[in-house]
């Protein structure tokens, strides 16, 4: 996020000049060759969402959706038609707050992560951890992954890169442990952030949702308002299931954000928009490497843009 | 979330019964049916759009059978041309004639590399092999510690030159290390990595280069969407991919993705993960994936897992038991085993489209904290207790908690509901005695 200015846009293009332009190739040529807009025009874009992991749901209705703007308005033009179809979306996700809020209220300030495996949960804490110590806030890791195989290392790791302290138990220990240990230490020493890394786990085993839900509840004992933010890390690369996932993860706790992660590949993240949608849940920021300075804010334009460069 | 495949053909086939053939025009909308629930299902466009031409060409001109449901008779169409797609069940590891077999893990980030690594290793060794665990992530922080971790529960040696050495270097000296240890295979973990990060992947190219592996895993999850065919086919240009490897089949994703990359590499599914402990790993069941892809349900494993733990013999006795309601304390505490056995049972059955509303959540889940306590307190009743449970009297039970570590509250709760089992099972005996026979009695089912 240190480099904001150059936008999430610009970052992408200099990351992966090379061989990203295959794939991207392919969308652009939809929307030139077709000068007016007409069924087969209709047919393109309906992959170009899909492939884009929109859902086939989402896609028909956006689809149904420009068929009678272009009717209504008579945009004939294809360029023109998807002028208006960026609009929409940048719309359909704008609400909700896409700022992360620091305030602790003179308390620590609590972030859970939580989201299923693999999905860069640790890496999101690490950077996250990185980028608030350098806009001058005192940070802490709570390393409540004690399940994975040397998650406790792979956080301590990050907490070195960000020079930030950490509490942590041995692996197994009690997660909600931790994170109460964390929450009491973020308070005595007078901490401004405290970030919690948390296992992975599919949405489906419901034993291990409990246990988020407890780590919420007991961090919530010990710091009153606490969690204040709790961000739901999604893998750009996941398809219709991302959907179920937000689901239930919100259902179990006070999701507050996502965390779009693994954008600097070919997959373009379609499915928060019917996320969005339906849970009305905002993307706050979206990881772009494995470095600590590939977190960046989630500007809904610059997202839009990218889905159909 | 989706309706069985089958019940929304139904529709579309309402007006093709005793039309004779089908043809492209009264096939035209249960051919849609399809192409959305594959597209549901993350198959990737361009795959579903060739498919769907495929299944046209061999159902045109086909009888319409009056016999069964028309909606059935398609789907059995697409069903046996997805399992033909899919490729024969079982694929085996490729083992190299002279030792040492070498086995390289590639894929994106976070996919379950490093983890199937384990896995493989783990179901090597019940074979009587020695493998040899070979860490070459030197960027994701402490994966060369995670995989360490990993032999170390998978009880097989590892090895690495550590994050500071060139990985390709790793994988040269893991022979030597091999041979001088006894191993006759070698499984390379390697770092994930975009496939259009061309020096990420330059270097998992050298490594195949110098090390010239038999097997080279592409380590994928099974909830990835559309992009699956731009990775897959990036790796499949780099490298010559032998198999599979689809992990996380154990979430609610219908896994569309195994599809895309079967078509994309041309590599059969070698394994599938459905868990996060090293013996979660299974061989792919070409017939299983699609009845999920279509949203069938995974019926098949679950009964075959349900066959696999629960002891026939013994699962009438309890029956028996329970018709008489002698079913005891001892016999729950057998049965509370089996269960644990059975494991990720509680996530097979989700898989049945309509079951986990029937079921209503959490029910079918085994907690093991839940059951480590509840064995704890049975340990520590006598036997007579344990037949009897009705002698329980309150200095018994002190006992008991005392000896159980746990409070007389927590005795008080486990017997109430054990009692109350006990005759909800007493009662659905009576009732099911006809219709539930041979159905393996499971406790809290
Ligand atoms: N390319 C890329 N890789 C990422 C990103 N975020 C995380 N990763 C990688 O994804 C893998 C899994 O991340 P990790 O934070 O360990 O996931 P967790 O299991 O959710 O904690 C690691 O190899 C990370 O380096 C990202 O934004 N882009
Ligand atoms: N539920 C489930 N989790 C898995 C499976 N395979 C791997 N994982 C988890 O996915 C995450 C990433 O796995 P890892 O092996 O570190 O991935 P790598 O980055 O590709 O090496 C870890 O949290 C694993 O425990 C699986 O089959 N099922
Ligand atoms: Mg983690
Ligand atoms: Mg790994």
């Amino acid at each position: 996020m240190a480099e904001e200015k150059r936008g999430f846009f610009g970052r992408l293009r200099e990351r992966l000049s090379k061989t990203r332009s295959t794939v991207i190739d392919s969308v652009k040529r939809v929307f030139t060759a077709h000068g007016n807009v007409d069924d087969s025009f209709f047919d393109e874009l309906e992959g170009v969402l899909i492939e884009a992991d929109f859902g086939v749901d989402t896609t028909l209705d956006i689809i149904e959706n420009m068929r009678l703007k272009a009717r209504g308005s008579g945009v004939e033009n294809a360029e023109d038609l998807l002028a208006v179809l960026k609009e929409d979306l940048v719309a359909l996700l704008s609400p909700g707050d896409h700022a992360l809020s620091w305030d602790g209220a003179g308390g620590p300030h609590v972030t859970l992560i939580a989201g299923v495996n693999g999905s860069g949960k640790t890496t999101t804490a690490g950077k996250l951890a990185s980028h608030l110590k350098s806009r001058g806030k005192t940070v802490m890791l709570g390393a409540a992954d004690t399940f994975r195989a040397a998650a406790v290392e792979q956080l301590t790791i990050w907490s070195e890169r960000a020079g930030v302290p950490i509490v942590k138990h041995q692996d197994g220990a009690d997660p909600a442990a931790v994170a109460y240990d964390a929450a009491d230490a973020a308070q005595a020493r007078g901490i401004d952030c405290l970030l919690l890394d948390t296992a992975g786990r599919l949405h489906t085993k419901v034993n291990i949702m409990e246990e988020l839900k407890k780590i919420q509840r007991v961090v919530g004992k010990r710091i009153p308002g606490a969690p204040h933010e709790v961000l739901l890390v999604l893998d750009a690369t996941t398809g219709q299931n991302g959907l179920q996932q937000a689901r239930i993860f919100t259902e179990a706790l006070h999701v507050t954000g996502l965390v779009l992660t693994k954008l600097d590949g070919t997959a373009k993240g379609g499915i928060v928009v019917s996320i969005q949608k339906e849970l009305g849940v905002p993307i706050k920021l979206i990881g772009v490497g494995e470095g600590v300075d590939d977190l960046q804010p989630f500007h809904a334009r610059e997202f839009v843009e990218a889905l159909f460069s | 979330m989706f309706e069985s495949l089958t019940k929304r053909l139904e529709a579309a086939f309402k007006n093709i019964r005793g039309q004779g053939k089908l043809t492209e025009k009264n096939m035209k909308d249960s051919l849609q049916e399809i192409r959305r629930a594959l597209l549901e299902a993350d198959v990737n466009y361009k795959v579903v759009k060739q498919f769907i031409a495929d299944i046209q060409e061999q159902a045109l001109g086909r009888e319409v059978l009056d016999s069964i449901q028309p909606g059935q008779q398609i789907v059995k169409i697409v069903h046996d041309e997805l399992v033909k797609t899919m490729g024969g069940a079982n694929e085996p590891l490729k083992l190299a004639e002279t030792p040492p077999t070498l086995i390289m893990m590639v894929g994106l980030q976070g996919q379950g590399k490093t983890t199937s690594a384990g896995k493989v290793a783990l179901h090597l060794k019940k074979k009587g092999h020695r493998p040899l665990l070979v860490g070459a992530d030197v960027y994701r922080p402490a994966a060369i510690k995670q995989l360490e971790i990993v032999a170390q529960q998978a009880g097989v040696e590892s090895f690495s030159l550590g994050e500071h050495a060139d990985p390709v270097d790793t994988c040269v000296m893991a022979r030597g290390e091999a041979q001088m240890r006894q191993c006759d295979v070698i499984i390379m973990d390697t770092a994930g990595r975009l496939h259009v990060d061309e020096q990420m992947m330059g270097e998992v190219r050298r490594i195949q280069a110098q090390v010239a592996p038999h097997e080279i895993l592409f380590v994928a999850n099974a909830m990835t969407g559309q992009d699956a065919v731009n990775s897959a086919k990036q790796f499949h240009d780099a490298l010559p991919l032998t198999g599979v490897v689809l992990t996380q089949l154990d979430g609610d994703a219908r896994g569309g993705a195994a599809i895309s990359l079967i078509s994309v590499t041309g590599c059969p599914i070698k394994f599938v993960g459905t868990g996060e402990k090293l013996d979660a790993l299974e061989p792919f069941h070409p017939k299983r994936m699609a009845d999920q892809i279509l949203g069938m349900g995974d019926i098949v494993s679950l009964v075959e897992k349900a066959q696999e733990v629960v002891d026939r013999e013994q699962a009438l006795k309890f029956q028996e038991k329970a018709r008489k309601a002698t079913w005891d304390l001892e016999d729950f505490l057998q049965q509370m085993q089996q269960l644990k056995k059975m494991g990720s049972i509680g996530d097979l059955v989700q898989k049945i489209p309509g079951m986990k509303k029937m079921m209503g959540k959490g029910m079918m889940d085994v907690d093991e904290d839940e059951m480590k306590y509840v064995e704890a307190i049975i340990y520590s009743m006598t036997p007579e207790e344990r037949q009897k449970p009705k002698i329980i009297n309150g200095s018994r039970r002190r006992r008991i908690a005392d000896g159980s570590g746990t409070t007389v509250q927590e005795v008080n709760r486990l017997l109430k509901d054990f009692e109350q089992m006990r005759k909800m099972m007493k009662n659905m005996m009576k009732g099911g005695k006809k219709g539930r026979r041979g159905m393996p009695m499971m406790p809290g089912f």
